[in-house]
């Protein structure tokens, strides 16, 4: 069995092709650009989330000094800095979403999950998070999970959908 | 039903356009042909100064003009930077558009980015929008793979490349220098203007910033000239709009329509939004342009305090200023209503704000979480009267006293709601139990 404590934080071929690819799209010298789009490979590579061993990795990609990369990972709401569940559902809450029902919808699934907002629920599969504008207000109530828009959503759309995700396990991270 | 200008949209429902084969059919890429054959870069920028386009990410600045800022006497490398991070609440056309026909945008950006000098362009899209990214990612890889980028475009000599990429979670990234700070591997923090991004943007170098819907109006404006777009429209707001709808209407969705559509018509033809959603409930306020514009009761909006009746363009909805007016803004359109708390609806707005600021200012980082608290609290029922004015108070302090526009458009929607439904804070603060209750409403 491996030693997990000292196992090596690495990309795997296919994405150190795309981190190449995310590199080459800035002048020479500007690859701290790629940073972003890196942090968003690294957070799928690694378990869904960004520990400190990971933005380190990366720093090492794009050798930078750590902090750099703790200053964006700490500033932009898509990167977790804490274990997350397998599944983020992600509802919008933000105006005209709550006018068309995305409270109810928040309510309904952790509910149906067992959990409050912002939890996971015990066996690591979901985490419900009430989250700001996904710019889909016009199919309300809505929310993101993984790289997907789930929209219109109603009860019944949620218990269809979480059915799905128990039964692939997978979350989609096909990255462009 | 008249026939309606689309410039935008005229080909979105076709079956395959967002494929470089089909949209090619569809008059595609003529622009391109157009502009780097038969046009000099100043010819470019001429038409599109003569269009009147006005930047369609909210502040409606003139595109032309912005482009003619840029600095070209410095010899140093320009940069053409499209804005696709849309996170205004209430906006969701760049979406749609980039979405649904990739190639409009591509076509744009090379246009554009021959008129500027640019050599190196990007169009970077809010993170979330990742299946966005996606799809243009594979229209920009079309448009080369047939000569429409690289080296030596359609053997014009004009050298030019285009890369997408993403923001991760930030609507300040739309406000244009925290977007380049972004696009450079940053926090996105804003930047002290001037330097405006024309004489130093992108790694330093004079870099121009325009809106998804803004590049992709530039095809229509090469091919037809800059006098034909301007036929469209009414005086100053010339040519099409898209506006995002959404709230208690019957059709949500995206609409493309001529600027100076009465305002009456767009919000209850069946054509457009087909008024309430539900019958029995009438329409009572509106946000007409991205939720940072100010609220407007249902009779302000549809006329303004001289009773004439309103149009769909910049003038006419900021007409009366803010005491009685609005803005345009981004078009991202929502209405509320008999039903809907105008004090939760604010306080939900402000937690928005308070989410979304960068934490640079003082005054918006400390002002937005004030005004979240502080409406919470009468929201709950555990307001005092004069928190009200305390409320007017934090935004008039917010407005103005930030590095970017992210405090006034916090302090916008409260102030608004206050001067428009003062008697809806002052009941809550009265019934505070009745009020706390779920799904409490004011009702006159």
């Amino acid at each position: 069995m491996s030693d997990t404590t000292t196992k090596k934080i690495e990309f795997s071929p296919e994405a150190k092709a795309l981190v190449e690819k995310y590199i080459s799209k800035f002048p020479e010298g500007k690859h701290k650009s790629a940073i972003i789009s890196i942090l968003h490979l690294a957070q799928a590579e690694f378990n869904g989330w960004l520990s400190p061993e990971v933005m380190d990795y990366v720093a090492e990609i794009l050798n930078i000094k750590p902090i750099e990369v703790y200053e964006v990972a700490t500033f932009y709401s898509q990167y977790y800095l804490k274990p997350q569940g397998k599944y983020v559902l992600e509802v919008c809450r933000t105006g005209p979403c709550c006018l068309r029902g995305a409270e109810d919808i928040i309510e309904y699934t952790c509910k149906k999950l067992g959990i409050k907002e912002g939890e996971t629920t015990p066996d690591g599969m979901f985490t419900v998070k009430g989250v700001e504008c996904l710019a889909a207000c016009g199919e309300a109530p809505m929310m993101q999970v993984g790289l997907d828009y789930h929209v219109d959503l109603t009860h019944e759309k949620i218990d269809s959908l979480l059915d799905k995700f128990k039964l692939e396990n997978k979350v989609s991270r096909a990255f462009p | 039903m008249a026939d309606r200008v689309k410039i935008l949209t005229q080909h979105v429902n076709v079956p395959g356009i967002e494929t470089f084969e089909v949209y090619r059919k569809h008059g595609g890429y003529a622009s391109v042909e157009k502009a780097l054959k038969t046009m000099s870069p100043d010819d470019v920028t001429e038409e599109v100064k003569k269009s009147g386009l006005r930047g369609r990410g909210g502040a409606g600045f003139p595109t032309g003009m912005k482009w003619s800022f840029v600095d070209k006497k410095s010899g140093k490398p320009r940069y053409l930077v499209c804005n696709g991070d849309e996170s205004e609440p209430g906006t969701f056309k760049d979406r749609y558009l980039m979405s649904k026909i990739p190639h409009l945008l591509v076509e744009g950006m090379i246009t554009s980015s021959f008129a500027i000098g640019a050599n190196l362009s990007y169009i970077y899209i809010r993170g979330e929008m990742m299946y966005v990214v996606r799809i243009i990612q594979k229209a920009i890889d079309e448009a080369r793979a047939a000569g429409f980028l690289g080296k030596n475009i359609l053997g014009t000599g004009y050298d030019l490349d285009l890369h997408v990429t993403c923001g991760a979670g930030a609507y300040i990234c739309g406000e244009e220098t925290a977007l380049i700070e972004s696009l450079e591997g940053k926090r996105g923090n804003p930047r002290i203007k001037p330097p405006f991004p024309a004489i130093a943007g992108l790694y330093g170098n004079p870099t121009v910033v325009n809106n998804v819907e803004s590049i992709a109006s530039v095809p229509y404006i090469v091919n037809n000239g800059g006098d034909e777009y301007a036929k469209i429209g009414v005086g100053r707001s010339t040519g099409t709009k898209l506006i995002s709808a959404s709230g208690h209407i019957k059709n949500p969705g995206v609409y493309e329509i001529e600027l100076g559509l009465p305002v009456d018509e767009f919000l209850n033809s069946p054509e457009y939004l087909g008024g309430s959603w539900k019958s029995d409930k009438k329409i009572k306020a509106i946000i007409a342009g991205g939720s940072s514009v100010p609220i407007l009761p249902l009779e302000l909006f549809l006329k303004n305090a001289a009773g004439e009746p309103r149009l769909m363009t910049y003038e006419s909805l900021s007409d009366g200023g803010f005491a009685t007016g609005t803005m345009l803004g981004s078009g991202g359109f929502f209405a509320m209503d008999e039903d809907t708390c105008i004090v939760k609806n604010t306080w939900n707005l402000s937690r928005f704000y308070h989410h979304e600021s960068c934490g640079q200012c003082s005054p918006c980082r400390e002002g937005t979480g004030w005004l979240e608290k502080v409406l919470h609290a009468i929201e709950s029922g555990h307001g005092k009267q004069s928190d009200i004015d305390l409320l007017v108070d934090i935004a008039k302090k917010i407005e103005g006293n930030t590095i970017c526009p992210l405090g006034d458009a916090a302090a916008w929607p409260v102030g608004s709601a206050i001067r428009h439904f003062r008697h809806e804070f002052e009941w809550h603060v009265a019934n505070p139990k009745l009020a706390a209750e779920p799904g409490a409403v004011y009702r006159a």
